[in-house]
């Protein structure tokens, strides 16, 4: 076990805290980076969006994670930088300029969105973002003039300093991952200048970071245009990757599943952001599979166990109509949803944590060292 | 003129099912600081129960009608003890999380039961229509308006004048000084899930003669349902169900005297105008901040 001594604060900020982080980023990057050249073309669609989903989670967490402001509305973020791309594209913006349009359009919109949100808390919040999604789709599906309502827009294929960039070359993929990596970096260092620290004090208790002279109002304000124009600028890849958009793609549905990402990632760290993104764009070609794969294999079991070929035939097939029933994904997500809430409040990184710890203080590791503390005293409608 | 009364009368019809869904909000609000983002799932549920017990089974629609309340009173109290008890006392942000999860568990799981068509209950005053003057009220849409105004004034009674009530009231001030005095919190909590699921299953089966019962309908429903409670002022039980109403007659003039897509946003820029103007709504309290 590696015992850190900090003597200073400099010590305490550093990006890598000691040369094992390096060592193992720089493996985790060199394996992405040859990643096009191993991986098939449907996986490296599907890395697109995990670079993707976790750019938003990313942007989510700063919100939700380390502001503690719940949004139910990124879907919304999400739809106008989108949209805006597509928009400015008619026109021949050059890509870096309706990149960074759509993302300054989006973080000006946040801040909109976060100046009444500084009254609201807790579930009037969750409330008032999800009812902003919904105006912003309403608004989406009938501007015809700009957003072609319900038929949706086409997106051009992206063309860099001349250079077409398909939506499944390479390239288009190194792309999202340095997007990806940029995000993540500029959220760290975010995270600890003073902005991020007032972020996490307003999160853990909004009176104390007033009392300690945090202006609550700015940097709520500021968190949400943030975390808004990080949504923007995935926008723009998202309707790339998709190169159709459409109102009915930015739905509460999806605004929900942001949320899993981060839920199941874990809401304290930014490696939750992407363990959660990959959990979630993965889990469809899992469940594929589990389609295509389960019935033989519960059939080969049941034979091996001596059942009769009949018998086996009859269970795979049973199992097949089983597997395709149509709500049986979103069955999946509910039950991930309540398990994840009920046994593992921290998520996928938090269990990293814990098998990490066990391992490091075998054999003195003790369970209560990651329980939550129950509150019932306190009501929260008076805070 | 004519018109006028008309949208107002369906518009306060559709208000009365919105509601009864914050109702539910509310109860499970008000005893435990919980929203159940499942609410208007446990509706849906409630009335695929009813299309079960009336529809399939060819019972009695008053003997079906109240089978399927007492079995989703029992699905409440399950549904409260799996998912929700686990986690009293942690943010409410987990508690959201997981109800939103067990909304779509349920919706899931009912369509591939019941499918995905719509379904119809038969229903007593499905058929009938009330004529005064040249004004044409449709029965189903009073049997609406009168049972919510029962089930109101029984629920407020309830709340403020027995002993479980406010039990129930103290619970939701404070749940470990509730427990000191005596008050057995975790059985309250189960009986406030109970019956907002039973409020929730009126809902359904007194909608189903108007909008139809599918697996989508509780979120579709739902989603309305949080501008009349916040409206009304979370937390209290006649401001859900003027909260309702208002919202519903709001979005049925909406519809029928501004364009097109007006009347799908018109509750929720009222919700918005609301939490800007006045968060505590029309009937809460305000509280003051106590450091």
């Amino acid at each position: 076990m590696r015992f850190l001594f900090k003597t200073d604060y400099e010590d305490d900020i550093k990006l890598f805290p000691h040369s094992g982080y390096l060592v193992s980023y720089g493996i985790l990057l060199a394996l992405l980076l040859i990643a096009p050249f191993v991986l098939s073309s449907y996986l490296m669609s599907q890395l697109v969006f995990v670079c993707i989903y976790a750019i938003v989670g990313v942007a989510l967490l700063i919100l939700t994670g380390f502001t503690g402001q719940a949004s139910l509305g990124h879907a919304a973020f999400l739809a106008i930088g989108a949209y805006t791309a597509a928009y400015l594209q008619k026109y021949n913006v050059p890509f870096p300029v309706y990149f960074l349009a759509a993302g300054g359009l989006t973080g000006i919109i946040g801040a909109m969105v976060g100046f009444p949100a500084l009254r609201l808390t807790g579930i009037y919040l969750v409330i008032a973002t999800i009812s902003f999604a919904l105006i912003v789709e309403e608004i989406l599906a009938r501007w015809e003039s700009v957003t072609h309502g319900n038929e949706g827009m086409r997106v051009k294929t992206l063309s860099l300093l001349g250079v077409t960039v398909p939506r499944d070359s390479p390239t288009f993929y190194f792309l999202c991952l340095s997007v990806l990596v940029l995000t993540i970096v500029g959220t760290l260092n975010l995270l600890r200048s003073p902005t991020g620290r007032a972020f996490v004090a307003i999160r853990d208790s909004e009176t104390a970071a007033r009392s300690m002279g945090v202006n609550v109002a700015l940097y709520k304000v500021k968190s949400f245009a943030i975390s808004a124009a990080i949504t923007g600028f995935a926008g723009v890849l998202f309707a790339h990757k998709l190169s159709f958009i459409s109102p009915e793609m930015f739905t509460l549905q999806l605004s929900i599943e942001f949320i899993i990402v981060i839920l199941i990632g874990g809401t304290f760290s930014l490696h939750g952001a992407v363990l959660g993104a990959i959990f979630i764009v993965m889990i469809d070609p899992f469940l594929t599979y589990l389609k295509d794969d389960m019935p033989g294999m519960i059939a080969g079991i049941a034979a091996t166990f001596g059942a009769s070929t009949a018998t086996a035939g009859n269970i795979q097939s049973k199992v097949a109509a089983f597997a395709s029933l149509n709500g049986l994904k979103g069955a999946i997500y509910g039950i991930i949803i309540v398990l994840f809430v009920l046994f593992e409040p921290l998520g996928l990184y938090g269990r990293w944590l814990k098998i990490k710890l066990f391992f490091q203080l075998f054999p003195l590791y003790k369970r209560a060292t990651f329980k939550r503390q129950k509150i019932y005293v306190k009501s929260e409608r008076n805070r | 003129m004519l018109d006028f009364v008309q949208q107002l009368v369906s518009g306060v019809a559709l208000g009365c099912v919105y509601g009864l869904i914050a109702l539910g909000f509310v109860l499970v609000y008000k005893a435990t600081e919980v929203v159940n983002f499942a609410q208007g799932d446990l509706m849906m549920l409630g009335g695929f129960f009813a299309f079960t017990f009336i529809g399939m089974m060819g019972l009695n629609y008053w003997i079906g009608f109240a089978g399927a309340v007492a079995a989703m009173a029992l699905f409440g109290m399950l549904a409260e003890r799996v998912v929700v008890r686990p986690i009293l006392g942690y943010p409410q942000f987990s508690i959201i999380m997981a109800t939103i999860g067990l909304g779509y568990f349920l919706r899931s799981v009912a369509g591939m039961i019941w499918g995905t068509d719509d379904l119809k209950i038969e229903t007593p005053f499905s058929q009938g229509v009330l004529r005064i003057g040249s004004l044409v009220l449709a029965y189903d849409k009073l049997s609406v308006i009168a049972a919510t105004m029962i089930l109101c004034t029984l629920l407020y009674l309830f709340f403020n004048k027995t002993t479980l009530g406010t039990a129930m009231r103290a619970s939701s001030e404070n749940m470990l000084a509730a427990y000191y005095m005596g008050i057995p919190v975790k059985r309250v909590v189960s009986v406030v899930w109970a019956i907002s699921a039973a409020v929730a299953t009126c809902a359904g089966v007194l909608l189903a003669p108007i909008t139809f019962i599918h697996s989508n309908v509780g979120l579709v429903l739902g989603l309305k349902a949080f501008p009349a409670a916040v409206l009304g002022g979370f937390g209290s039980i006649p401001g859900a169900v003027v909260g309702g109403v208002l919202i519903g007659v709001i979005e049925s003039m909406a519809g029928f005297y501004l364009p097109e897509g007006w009347k799908d946003v018109a509750p929720y820029l009222v919700l918005l105008a609301v939490l800007l103007l006045k968060p505590e709504g029309l009937f809460g309290h305000h509280v003051r901040k106590k450091v």
